[in-house]
């Protein structure tokens, strides 16, 4: 366990990027805050344009930010070049060496620091060992797979021991299977050696089997921060709903707030239990989200009522499409057992239960 | 009977053979016309040179002995040929200092230009061919306008008050190495330009990422992964300069020979074609040696694409 587990490895503050001028500007950032702690895996996750890889530039100091400060420990690196920032980047396309050995690829950032020679071959030997590629040492980079070059751009970002590593959604040129591989290589090396990490995908699942925390991206803005858990049991905005998971969307009256806890009446007139946000101001129309798998179908009356609409088969599970009463639309997701259907059909009438825990009241 | 299989091989066998014959021809005067003035120059310069500038068929190594020797008027002894020396000396120095100039000038140029966007590419392409559509003569002359001592540099500097006097730079071999560099600066850019288009250049971010300085990202990354762009820009400029004789004649004004004045006058006013002939293959002998140094040296190290 890190000493001091709540340090901030990195504060973001007030942070924009704004590329281009006059009419054709765009702003990559909007003013984004947010702290990364020490030994971390932190992700930051969105749609592609969502300015989750230039915050990564900001990090690393590609590029620099319009306004707003980068703190590394408390110190600010907004201005410093790449090359005097104690953080390491793993490329999205890898960027290995192609005139240099994988051992060459390696030891470059401690030859750069002026190291000296002995240090940096052991160090080396350590990175191979702590990656599997003793072997390749010798090779071009070339003359190796995908996934070995994954894990030298690894290595090499690795070997300087960096304060923060950056990682430009790396996982995201190999197949399926080495993908898993290396999502679980990946939380190994950070558990060993305590770096704090921080991960840029696109891949929601991705996003949630690895990280401590995730921040939510969309058009330049973060939009939620909080544990895998959180964002997926309880998104804040319907984009971090939508974008993470499957949802349904209902309209509701919101009232009687207490505990974190609030009343939510449905379109149907029903009244279920959900969860809403501090400082949330009661409203006649909020939207509640409720996960297809937090919800049940039922042959009986339930909170919700309709009619089946559509069902697919997904081999672990099935997902009942069913037409509410009140015109919205909501899904069902139930878990298939080996022996019989999912018990219903199209066209059956049925009911919608929804637990006490099951929603979630958003912001806007 | 012939089987299908030994017709076929058969009327393979026909086939080459006629296109052989058909290309005969072709080949034959390529052939020709690449040996036959090269074997033409070389018998020549075994021969003996005539009293009206031409040869007399009477075979002869005198020439061969004056390329780098001199034989003395009175008593027949040989000593270095200072003169030839000197100028041989010139011509390979110019030449380096040539390819040096434009290496210099032209790697930031190519470097400026790749990474422009895709679009202001091909304009900055084409602004650098821009000086091949205009004759070399008129571009050397151009040159001469600009650097003689009544020219354009010397004017602006007078009136600036910043020299008294006008600067003699027409007639020195700084003159000829101004006017080559500019001539010749393109034949450098274009190579590396293309090496360096294909260069990937979040190779150079990596570098950077990774604690390398400016520098040595250009000394360790960008540098090794252009090399064979400034080899084959070296050897292009290197080559014709060691050859040029319109610059040299123009800006040098026959004072400063190089190789190809030299070789010119054997042929013109000093009535002796033997040497020049033996001159011009001597030439050619220095460039496919340092040629093949250079290749060697550089090829050790030299990196592989893809």
């Amino acid at each position: 366990m890190p000493d001091k587990p709540d340090r901030n490895a990195i504060e973001v503050v007030n942070v924009s990027k704004i590329f281009g001028s006059g009419e054709g500007q765009v702003a990559a950032l909007d003013t984004v805050s947010v702290s990364i702690r020490e030994n971390e895996f932190f992700t930051l996750l969105g749609p592609s344009g969502c300015g989750k890889t230039t915050l990564l530039r900001l990090i690393a100091g590609f590029d620099f930010p319009t306004a707003g400060e980068i703190l590394l420990y408390g110190q600010d690196i907004a201005p410093l070049p790449p090359f005097k920032r104690p953080v390491n980047t793993v490329f999205q396309s890898y960027a290995l060496f192609p005139h240099m050995t994988v051992a060459d690829n390696i030891g470059f950032g401690l030859e750069m620091l002026g190291k000296p020679k002995a240090e940096i071959k052991a160090r080396v030997a350590e990175m191979l060992k702590l990656v599997k590629m003793e072997a390749l040492a010798g090779r071009r980079t070339s003359q190796i797979s995908g996934g070995q070059q994954q894990r030298v751009a690894l290595a090499r970002a690795l070997a300087p021991q960096p304060k923060v590593l950056l990682l430009d959604e790396p996982l995201s040129a190999l197949d399926y299977k080495l993908r898993k591989e290396m999502q679980i290589e990946l939380k190994r090396l950070q558990h060993e050696t305590g770096i704090t990490f921080i991960f840029v995908t696109h891949d929601q699942e991705e996003a949630l089997t690895m990280s401590d925390r995730i921040a939510v991206m969309s058009s330049g803005k973060i939009l939620q921060v909080g544990s895998p858990w959180d964002i997926y049991d309880k998104p804040a905005e319907r984009f971090v709903a939508d974008f993470i998971g499957e949802t349904n969307f209902l309209t509701a009256a919101i009232s009687e707030m207490a505990n974190g806890k609030a009343r939510a009446t449905l379109k149907s007139g029903a009244t279920i239990e959900a969860t809403v946000a501090q400082g949330f101001q009661p409203k006649p129309n909020a939207t509640v989200v409720v996960r297809p798998e937090h919800a049940k179908l039922t042959k009986a009356k339930g909170e919700l009522s309709g009619t089946v609409e559509n069902i697919v088969y997904f081999g672990t599970d099935t997902h009942i499409h069913v037409h509410l009463d009140s015109g919205e639309l909501f899904t069902v997701r139930q878990q298939n057992t080996r022996s019989a259907g999912c018990g219903f059909e199209k066209g059956d009438k049925v009911g919608i239960l929804i637990g006490n825990d099951a929603a979630q009241v958003l912001k806007d | 009977m012939a089987t299908a299989e030994e017709v076929a091989k058969a009327a393979e066998r026909r086939d080459v053979r006629d296109r052989w014959l058909l290309s005969a021809p072709a080949l034959l005067v390529i052939f020709l016309a690449a040996t036959g003035p090269l074997l033409i120059v070389l018998v020549y310069s075994f021969l003996t040179p005539g009293s009206y500038g031409d040869v007399k068929w009477q075979f002869s190594p005198e020439a061969w002995v004056s390329v780098f020797l001199e034989r003395d008027i009175f008593d027949d002894t040989l000593s270095i040929a200072a003169a030839h020396v000197t100028i041989f000396l010139r011509s390979i120095k110019l030449s380096v200092v040539t390819t040096i100039a434009t290496l210099v000038l032209g790697f930031p140029t190519a470097y400026f230009m790749a990474t422009r966007s895709e679009k202001t590419r091909d304009l900055w392409l084409f602004l650098i061919t821009i000086p091949f559509w205009t004759n070399l003569l008129i571009r050397t002359f151009a040159v001469l306008q600009i650097i003689r001592n009544e020219g354009i540099v010397n004017t602006m500097l007078l009136k600036l008050g910043i020299i008294s006097a006008p600067i003699q730079i027409l007639y020195t071999d700084t003159a000829i190495l101004i006017g080559m560099a500019y001539v010749y600066l393109p034949l450098m850019v274009l190579p590396i330009y293309a090496s360096m288009e294909k260069l990937d250049f979040r190779l150079v971010e990596a570098g950077y990422d990774l604690y390398a300085s400016r520098f040595q990202v250009l000394r360790r990354i960008i540098f090794p992964l252009v090399k064979p762009g400034v080899i084959a820009g070296s050897i292009l400029v290197f080559i014709p300069a060691l050859g040029a004789y319109v610059t040299p004649s123009v800006l040098g004004g026959g004072k400063n020979m190089m190789l190809s004045n030299l070789i010119e006058l054997q042929f013109g006013q000093g009535r002796n074609w033997p040497l020049g002939s033996a001159l011009s293959i001597a030439v050619m002998i220095i460039v496919m040696v340092a040629l093949l140094a250079y290749v060697r040296n550089a090829g050790k190290s030299g990196v592989r694409h893809g």
